[in-house]
């Protein structure tokens, strides 16, 4: 028996890129709910949002669908993650004022009307057709499949680390250090003069941004999206990312994202070698059930993760006695 | 204009006011928004169909249909063991999952939890039964006049009284029994509540049994009404919040009210904008009582 060396780097570079496209997602959640405690249900809408803004502007003109601008891909991820910024932006200052719950009854209805209005404003969206034609980065590499793929990894894995190195500067400045604050207790931080309000948008319209930014990229790297690919298994998929990987920590979110992208394409390729064809469909729904229990297992049994959340502290005493560990 | 879309949404806020009251009252007494909830009306549904398939295999005429109805007495035999049934699934819920939470007390936790059992829950329920859609009956049923120029079918008609009845019921229970009135005290203050000794744990096993006990009756009469399949509960997961948001957390009538709003809504935007556009009523819905009146209609004073 041969192994294909080509087919199996092409498959390992493709993994990786989604994984690590679900690594952006995840860092994003991780400021929403590891740093501020804000409970997003919604997730597959933001990232939707970020998708279809990005893919509307870039695309070739087009009668299927609104847009069609043919603006530049790093304008289109831009105005993503600015369009899902905003939405988080006000779907924050509606609801951070009211119940903690609130916040992800709205968020859940949010992903619920985006899936809606990708489906049914065809003239908008096109529908249930998607978006096709949506240019890619290296596109003319595409004769190549190899160097295109290694391209766009190289590519989006400057983005995670950027993303990365970024959001560490955060947690490590002031702004990061009052997110925690008002996290831990609020009535302190409100003492010190803090508004957590202001704090909460600002930190649930990032994640969000974020979020956009993953959903972007994503349209880009496929060049096709539609409806479907946004879907509550989306969101609950990102959470098990998260929590399973320790949330609060940005490498664990991140770690946590290859993980269970491993274990979800894992369980798909066992799915279709014990499963005979006409089952395979019922099949995918077990996958499903293992990564529930496994985030059901890890709240219960192991809150913190694998990687559990770190002290941080400013960077001018990280490192001083008794206060960097 | 027809004013039957009128019907339709009493019947559609009948439904959602089942589940909603154990929306409401899981929310004001444990403390969470439970999202596993839809997942409970969707196991009702399909436990009372597994049960009347069995009466019907057993008993030779217990499929027959009674009088008007479409449904004969295996249903109706049925949708009673599978409330018990529900009750139990929403009790199993909470010894495995949310009780070690609760004692931790990271409410906001729970709500991750109760997500996931849901996404686990459903797909379990797919992986049983096929994502196909599933009836009761397939038989066709002739709507009756009722004046007006509005009709409704026999079915309906009794749906519609039996809803009643159990809403009467669960709110003379909340008002006028010592285990309703526990209840309410726990869900105004629990410490209080227990140094006046009430049993918190057990009023919280009575708020599961109540609350998967009506929405398994709202699974069994969405199965009658529109068909049985593995999304439906969670599809009507974002009515049920609305409703019971819009009612005020806690209040069981404010639930049925806010459950009429929005199904009535539901059937005056099917009638006026088409269906595709009926899931985003919720939506509208919420984010209007949350501009306008975060506390619900029927809020408790505080």
């Amino acid at each position: 028996m041969t192994i294909d060396l080509n087919g199996l780097a092409a498959y390992l570079s493709f993994f990786l890129t989604t994984a690590l496209l679900n690594a952006i997602v995840c860092l994003g959640l991780n400021v929403q709910w590891g740093q501020t405690g804000l409970f997003n249900v919604g997730v597959a809408g933001f990232v939707a949002v970020g998708a279809y803004v990005s893919a509307l502007l870039t695309t070739p003109p087009s009668d299927a669908h609104w847009g069609g601008l043919a603006a530049p891909i790093a304008l289109g991820w831009i105005a993503g993650a600015v369009a899902s910024g905003a939405l988080s932006a006000f779907i924050g200052l509606l609801t951070l004022r009211l119940r903690a719950d609130y916040l992800a009854i709205t968020t859940f209805g949010v992903a619920t009307v985006v899936e809606l209005f990708a489906l049914n404003a065809q003239r908008v969206t096109g529908g249930a057709f998607g978006v096709a034609f949506i240019p890619r980065p290296f596109e003319t590499f595409a004769e190549r499949p190899a160097l295109f793929g290694a391209c766009n990894l190289a590519l989006i894995a400057a983005v995670v680390a950027a993303v990365y190195v970024a959001l560490e500067r955060l947690a490590r400045s002031p702004w990061g250090r009052v997110l925690r604050a008002i996290r831990e207790d609020e009535r302190a931080a409100r003492a010190l003069g803090k508004d957590p309000m202001r704090f909460r948008v600002q930190a649930f319209a990032l994640g969000g941004a974020i979020m956009g930014l993953a959903g972007a990229i994503h349209a880009h790297f496929i060049g096709f999206i539609a409806p479907d690919n946004y879907q509550p298994a989306l969101t609950f998929q990102v959470w098990a990312m998260l929590i399973v990987g320790g949330s609060g920590n940005n490498r664990g979110a991140i770690f946590g994202a290859l993980l269970i992208w491993a274990l979800w394409s894992a369980s798909g390729l066992a799915v279709s070698a014990f499963f005979p064809p006409e089952d395979q469909a019922r099949a995918a729904a077990l996958r499903i059930v293992a990564i529930g229990a496994l985030l059901a297992a890890t709240i219960v049994l192991r809150p913190r993760g694998v990687f559990g959340e770190r002290t941080t502290v400013s960077r001018h005493i990280e490192g001083a006695d008794g206060l960097g560990a | 204009m027809s004013l039957q879309f009128l019907v339709d949404g009493i019947l559609a806020g009948a439904l959602i006011g089942l589940g909603a009251i154990g929306v409401t009252l899981t929310y004001s007494i444990l403390r969470f928004a439970n999202f596993a909830h839809g997942e409970f009306l969707t196991f009702g549904a399909y436990a009372t169909l597994l049960i009347a398939g069995a009466l019907g295999a057993i008993v030779p005429d217990a499929g027959q249909a009674l009088g008007p109805f479409s449904v004969g007495w295996a249903v109706i035999a049925a949708s009673l063991f599978a409330m018990a049934l529900t009750a139990g699934l929403a009790l199993a819920l909470d010894r495995c999952l949310f009780l070690a939470l609760r004692f931790r007390g990271a409410a906001i936790s729970t709500v991750i939890a109760s997500f996931g059992a849901s996404m686990a829950l459903r797909a379990l329920i797919e992986f049983a039964f096929t994502s196909r859609p599933a009836y009761f009956t397939r038989e066709l049923q002739i709507a009756i006049p009722l004046g007006f120029g509005l009709r409704a079918t026999p079915d309906q008609i009794a749906l519609l009284a039996l809803t009643a009845l159990l809403m009467i019921g669960v709110h003379l229970m909340l008002t006028r029994t010592n285990i309703g009135r526990a209840m309410r005290a726990v869900s105004e203050n629990p410490a209080l509540a227990r140094v006046t000794g009430v049993d918190v744990e057990r009023i919280i096993r009575m708020t599961w049994a109540l609350g998967g006990a009506l929405a398994c009756a709202a699974g069994v009469m969405l199965g009658l009404i529109v068909q049985i399949r593995p999304f439906m509960g969670f599809d009507l997961l974002l009515p049920l919040f609305a409703a019971a948001i819009l009612g005020g957390v806690g209040s069981v009538p404010g639930a049925v009210v806010g459950a009429l709003v929005v199904g009535l809504g539901e059937a005056a935007t099917v009638e006026f904008a088409g269906s595709q556009w009926r899931a985003a009523v919720a939506f509208a819905v919420l984010i209007l009582i949350l501009l306008v009146r975060p506390t619900g209609l029927f809020a408790r004073p505080t």
